[in-house]
C-alpha cells in the first residue's frame, strides 16, 4: 500500500511577546519561579481582533509555499483546534478559503494539545486510503481567549499561534513518510484539564498532569517500535511544548540527547496543538531537521488525549 | 526489602532525577531544604519509585514526605 509523507512545514506567532517580568505586575510570580518551572522565557499572544482562523491561515499559507505545490493541488484541509470561540464554520473551511483553495474537505478535530498528531494521522490516513491526493494539516489555538489572567497557575503557560504541514502521497516503490500513529485517550482523568461553562476559563491539576506526561514514555517507544525505528536513531524528538520539565523527563527516559529535542517553548508558550508543527517551523527555519531522517512528534493533552507518530523529515 | 536497599535505590533515583550524587541522599536530609529538589522533581521522583519498589506515592501524600527517611519509611510500609 501506498503512504504518505510531509513535505514542508509552516508557522505562525503573532507579534506581541509577553515577557514573565509583564505577568509578574499582574499575579504573584516571577520570572525566575517561571523559568525554573516551566522553562518559559516569553510567549506570545494575539491581539483583540486576531482569530484562530487568521492564525490558521497564515501558517497553512507558509506550509504551502514552502511545499512547492499550488492551493489547486490541495483537496483536504483539517485544523486542529480546541479554542474556537465561535463552534462554526469551521476554521478549516474558512482558511481553505482565504487560501485559494477550491472547494476542499475541510474540518476541525478537536484532541486539545494532542490535536496536531491526530489530524496528520487522520489527514495521512486519508491520502493512503486514495480519498485525499495532498492535504493540508494546522494546528491553530488562541489559548489566551480561554485565560483566567489572575489565575497563576494557568496564565503563565498558554499561548497563541499557529503551525501547519502539507502531506502527499509518496510515489510507488518510496517507503511511507508518516509511520503508523499510537494514540489513545482517559476520558475518566477528563478533569485533570478543563473549561467548566461557556464563558470559563482553562482549569488544571499541574502536578497531576506533570505525573501523567511525564510517564507517556512507553507510548514513544510504542510509536518507533510501530515505525521500525530505534530512539537512537531519531534525529529529532518533538514532544508536545506543554512545560520544558515534561520534555526533558520524557528525553531522559527516552535517552535523546538534548541538541535533537525540541525546546520551543521558551520562547511560544505552550500553544497547544500549534506546539508540535510550530517547533518544526522554527527547527527547520534554523536548519535543525535533517532531511530524510525520522523525527518522532509526540501529542498530549486534555481529554486526556494523547498520540505519537515517526515521521521522515522533508 | 530492607530499609539500607530502599535507601540506596532511592538514591540512584535522586540522582538520576535531580542530578544529587547519591552518597549524599542520606535519611535525614529535607529534600526541599537540603538537597534543592521543587515539588516537581518530587512527583518524577514518586514515579519512578513506584517503579522500582511498587509502591505508589499519591501526589496528596507526597507534600508530607518531607525527608529522605519519610519517604524510606513510606516504601517500607507498603513493600
Amino acid at each position: 500500500m501506498a503512504g504518505a509523507k510531509i513535505l514542508a512545514f509552516g508557522g505562525y506567532q503573532p507579534d506581541q511577546v509577553v515577557t514573565n517580568d509583564d505577568l509578574a505586575l499582574r499575579v504573584d510570580t516571577s520570572d525566575e519561579w517561571i523559568r525554573s518551572r516551566v522553562g518559559i522565557e516569553s510567549r506570545r499572544v494575539a491581539g483583540p481582533e486576531e482569530s484562530v482562523t487568521d492564525m490558521a491561515t497564515a501558517a497553512g499559507g507558509k506550509a504551502l509555499a514552502a511545499s512547492g505545490l499550488s492551493p489547486a493541488d490541495i483537496d483536504l484541509v483539517v485544523v486542529a483546534t480546541c479554542s474556537t470561540i465561535l463552534p462554526m464554520p469551521s476554521v478549516a473551511a474558512v482558511a481553505a478559503s482565504r487560501l485559494g483553495i477550491a472547494a476542499p474537505g475541510a474540518y476541525d478535530l478537536n484532541a486539545a494539545c494532542a490535536g496536531f498528531c491526530y489530524a496528520l494521522a487522520a489527514v495521512a490516513d486519508s491520502v493512503v486510503a486514495g480519498s485525499s491526493r495532498n492535504a493540508l494539516v494546522i494546528g491553530a489555538e488562541k489559548m489566551t481567549d480561554w485565560l483566567d489572567w489572575d489565575d497563576r497557575s494557568t496564565c503563565i503557560i498558554f499561548a497563541d499561534g499557529a503551525g501547519a504541514a502539507v502531506v502527499a502521497a509518496v510515489p510507488d516503490g518510496e517507503p511511507a513518510g508518516i509511520g503508523p500513529v499510537v494514540w489513545g485517550s482517559a476520558g475518566e482523568q477528563g478533569n485533570k484539564i478543563q473549561v467548566t461553562g461557556r464563558t470559563g476559563a482553562i482549569t488544571q491539576d499541574g502536578q497531576g498532569v506533570f505525573r501523567w506526561a511525564t510517564s507517556l514514555h512507553p507510548l514513544a517507544l510504542q510509536a518507533c517500535e510501530r515505525a521500525g525505528v530505534k530512539p537512537s536513531e531519531l534525529t529529532a524528538f518533538i514532544p508536545h511544548q506543554a512545560n520544558l520539565r515534561i520534555v526533558e523527563a520524557l528525553a531522559r527516559k527516552l535517552g535523546i540527547p538534548r541538541e535533537r529535542v525540541a525546546d520551543d517553548i521558551v520562547h511560544a508558550g505552550n500553544t497547544s496543538s500549534a506546539s508540535v508543527p510550530l517547533a518544526l517551523a522554527r527547527m527547520a527555519e534554523q536548519g535543525r531537521l535533517e532531511s530524510g531522517t525520522p523525527a518522532l512528534l509526540m501529542g498530549f493533552g486534555a481529554g486526556l488525549s494523547y498520540a505519537a507518530q515517526v515521521v521522515t523529515l522533508p | 526489602m530492607t530499609d539500607q536497599e530502599i535507601l540506596s535505590g532511592l538514591a540512584e533515583i535522586v540522582e538520576e532525577i535531580a542530578g544529587v550524587p547519591a552518597d549524599e541522599v542520606t535519611p535525614e536530609k529535607s529534600f526541599v531544604d537540603d538537597l534543592d529538589i521543587d515539588s516537581l522533581s518530587m512527583v518524577e521522583i514518586a514515579v519512578a519509585a513506584q517503579d522500582k519498589f511498587g509502591v505508589e506515592i499519591p501526589d496528596e501524600q507526597l507534600k508530607d514526605l518531607k525527608t529522605v527517611q519519610d519517604v524510606v519509611n513510606f516504601v517500607s510500609k507498603g513493600v
